[in-house]
């Protein structure tokens, strides 16, 4: 019971400073002292002929109201959700506009104090809508730079087979190579993200909760694994390995679908041969990452396995095309992207694990550096088409 | 099989699926956007939407008021009176006060506007040629400003000079004769200039001949624009402040009347502003001075502080817009409409 006591009575006088505060404190003094602080960011903008609807939210501390929309540069009509929105309020404002395809769309807000908040469209398209003849094409452009690259890799088995234990600690390290690449990759771009998302949500911090949620997490899952496979050798820890792998790019791509998808559908990319080229190239290399470690394993690099993988790996990549195209959000794709990371950096740290154990002296060779450095090449080579 | 392990781990599955659902309960995955648009959108010829509510400046009653003879007879003495002199002109005293204030220039958008005697446009000054006018500038407002006349006057009542601003809290009292007969502005001089000027300090200043020009239905019309955001560019345009008011409130006027327009550009920010009547020609009489008409046309070009008085009889019965033919301007809010009855 005291300890009970104690541990409310901070929260209790914290609220009651917080009701004190709020009822005579010197709020009023700060509020005067600055003019309020107005910031709205746009979620969404969605194109239909004539037609455009644009989703807001208010991300600053004080309350927006949204008098007048500007569409390049002109008075437009206008109808608002709601017009006055609180923190973290949201509306969506609908407006009829002939606007032109493929030539560029600026939107402006007018606030009620004069504050003005733009939203330009570098590329203006019609937005998706979940109809057969995108989900068929989102699917294929997931089919092209996820699926088929990932599976193409994989071929690459019958090489890893038959080479020698240093050749194959080569193949392991330039594994670990293209996963760190991708794993700065995916951290820049949610970086990025965490810069667009609106200010209240905090992105970096909701990167940090992204990458260490799933990383956490596995290190648990794997620490008891191993304490069972050691009684009832339940699967073992090679294959375990290329699964981890291929779970952690399956994520990774799906933030790269996410990214696809949702830059497809708002205009901002329209997808040239040249782009899908360049992720075929780019993503063909992560098949080696996931049959490394059990390349060598009798019984274990089946067809039945080697299909999972490939899907586990490469799959994601469609269905995150599919998000990212017809229910586009930054804050989702920032999320899928840290988990991404979280779980490479898991794999990563798995496969020095797995090498360490059965080298003699030192994971530092020479051919190992080696192997980590061309992984990095390989990715940044590759990477060359993509942007 | 590794998604089952993560179940039983009940501590990090509970974990991961409150983080999320957290997540999603705040931040839900939006797929709107394509429910249909309310019936409340209007398609007139205006882009704004709403109406005024501040109505402490009323754009109809400016239109055909000088020396605030749209006040009621005791509120007026405060700010004019008139007094008869030995040579038969008349002395013309006005009371002005600077101050701060937020006026409505879009339904809904607010401007922290500088203004004389807290309207923008401020009060027109009307006097006959050869009358004597005397202004007293109260500055009630939180910066210096000034009034500087276009007009004869003396040096020493320019209003440009930093020594003639008037503090905040002081005043000033001009005084000069009204000449040369035509159409003038009047506007606050102090430095940053642009600024005072941007923000709304400026009127018209009308000087009749001293033979009267013909009867006519006379409208005031001071095109100005808000840089509401103030980033150096103006959001908002209009003819007497309030963008497209005269869209939706027509100025009516009668078919084949004299109707004379006084037009004055106080834009700032832009180089030239201009007014166009649809349907229609006038005479125009370059800053009101001359008594032959300078062009006869159907649009002029403004410079800022330049001005007109125009003169046209409308033709026929109807609607007819009028609008800066700078259409981004038209677009944002400096268009409106006649509506000539029979």
């Amino acid at each position: 019971m005291r300890k009970l006591i104690i541990g409310v009575l901070p929260v209790v006088l914290l609220v009651l400073l917080i009701a004190s505060f709020l009822q005579f404190g010197p709020l009023g003094l700060l509020k005067t002292a600055f003019p309020p602080v107005e910031t709205v960011a746009f979620e969404k903008v969605v194109l239909e002929k004539d037609k455009i609807a644009v989703s807001i939210i208010n991300d600053g501390p004080d309350e927006v109201t949204i008098s007048q929309v500007l569409i390049n540069d002109a008075y437009n009509q206008f109808h608002i959700t709601q017009s006055t929105l609180k923190h973290l309020e949201k509306a969506v404002i609908y407006l009829e506009y002939p606007w032109s395809e493929m030539l560029p769309l600026r939107i402006k807000l007018v606030s009620s104090s004069g504050v003005t908040f733009e939203k330009e469209i570098p590329v203006a398209t019609p937005t998706p809508v979940p109809d057969s003849r995108y989900i068929i094409s989102f699917a294929l452009i997931g089919l092209y730079v996820g699926v088929i690259p990932v599976f193409l890799g994989l071929l690459w088995l019958p090489l890893l087979k038959n080479l020698s234990r240093r050749w194959y600690d080569f193949f392991l390290s330039l594994t670990v190579g293209l996963l760190i690449f991708l794993l700065i990759d995916a951290l820049e771009g949610a970086f990025e993200l965490a810069a667009e998302i609106p200010q209240t949500l905090q992105g970096v911090s909701l990167i940090a909760i992204g990458v260490f949620l799933p990383y956490l997490t596995l290190l648990a899952i794997g620490k008891k694994d191993s304490i069972d496979a050691d009684n009832k050798s339940a699967i073992s820890h090679t294959l375990r390995l290329s699964y981890m792998i291929s779970l952690a790019i399956g994520l990774h791509n799906m933030g790269e679908g996410l990214a696809i998808g949702s830059a497809f559908s708002v205009g901002e990319i329209t997808l040239g041969s040249l782009l899908v080229i360049g992720f075929m190239m780019h993503n063909v290399t992560e098949g080696i990452a996931i049959i490394a470690p059990i390349a060598k394993q009798k019984g274990e690099n089946t067809l039945k396995h080697l299909l999972t993988l490939g899907l586990i790996a490469g799959g994601p990549t469609i269905i995150g095309a599919w998000i990212g195209g017809f229910v586009f959000s930054q804050l989702w794709s920032l999320l899928f992207l840290s988990v991404g990371v979280g779980a490479i950096l898991y794999v990563v740290v798995e496969i020095v694990k797995f090498m360490k154990r059965d080298a003699p002296t030192t994971i530092f060779t020479f051919t190992n550096i080696a192997g980590f450095l061309s992984g990095l090449f390989i990715m940044y080579v590759t990477g060359l088409f993509v942007f | 099989m590794y998604i089952s392990e993560v179940f039983k781990k009940p501590a990090f599955a509970l974990a991961a699926i409150f983080v999320l659902l957290g997540l999603y309960v705040f931040f839900p995955i939006q797929t709107g956007g394509h429910e249909e648009n309310g019936a409340q959108m209007a398609h007139g010829h205006t882009g704004v939407v709403g109406e005024y509510t501040f109505d402490d400046f009323d754009p109809v009653s400016y239109l055909k008021s000088w020396n605030f003879n749209d006040l009621p007879e005791k509120e007026r003495e405060k700010f004019y009176r008139e007094q008869n002199l030995p040579d038969g002109t008349l002395l013309r005293e006005y009371w002005i006060y600077a101050v701060d204030k937020k006026i409505e220039v879009a339904p809904g958008v607010f401007f922290d506007a500088w203004a004389y005697n807290g309207k923008v446009p401020g009060p027109t000054i009307r006097a006959t040629e050869g009358d004597t006018i005397r202004v007293h500038l109260i500055n009630q407002g939180s910066h210096t400003h000034s009034i500087h006349f276009h007009g004869y006057h003396e040096a020493s009542m320019d209003g440009a000079m930093p020594e003639q601003f008037v503090q905040p809290g002081k005043n000033f009292t001009y005084e000069f004769m009204a000449e040369p007969a035509g159409l003038h502005v009047y506007h606050c001089h102090s430095t940053p200039l642009k600024d005072h000027i941007a923000r709304g300090l400026y009127g018209m200043f009308i000087i009749d001949p001293k033979e009267d020009r013909e009867t006519a239905n006379e409208l005031i019309m001071m095109m100005n624009a808000f840089d509401t955001n103030f980033d150096g560019e103006n959001e908002v345009y209009a003819v007497n402040t309030k963008a497209f008011y005269y869209a939706d409130t027509p100025i009516k006027v009668k078919q084949g009347e004299l109707v004379r327009i006084y037009a004055a550009n106080m834009v700032e920010s832009d180089p030239i502003n201009s007014i166009h009547i649809h349907g229609n020609f006038f005479n125009e009489y370059q800053t009101g001075t001359l008594s032959t008409p300078s062009a006869f046309t159907d649009i002029i070009e403004l410079g800022q502080a330049e001005r007109s008085v125009l003169e046209l009889r409308f033709k026929f019965p109807g609607k007819y817009m009028f609008h800066a033919h700078q259409t981004e301007f038209s677009e944002l809010g400096w268009m409106g409409f006649f509506e000539v009855e029979k």
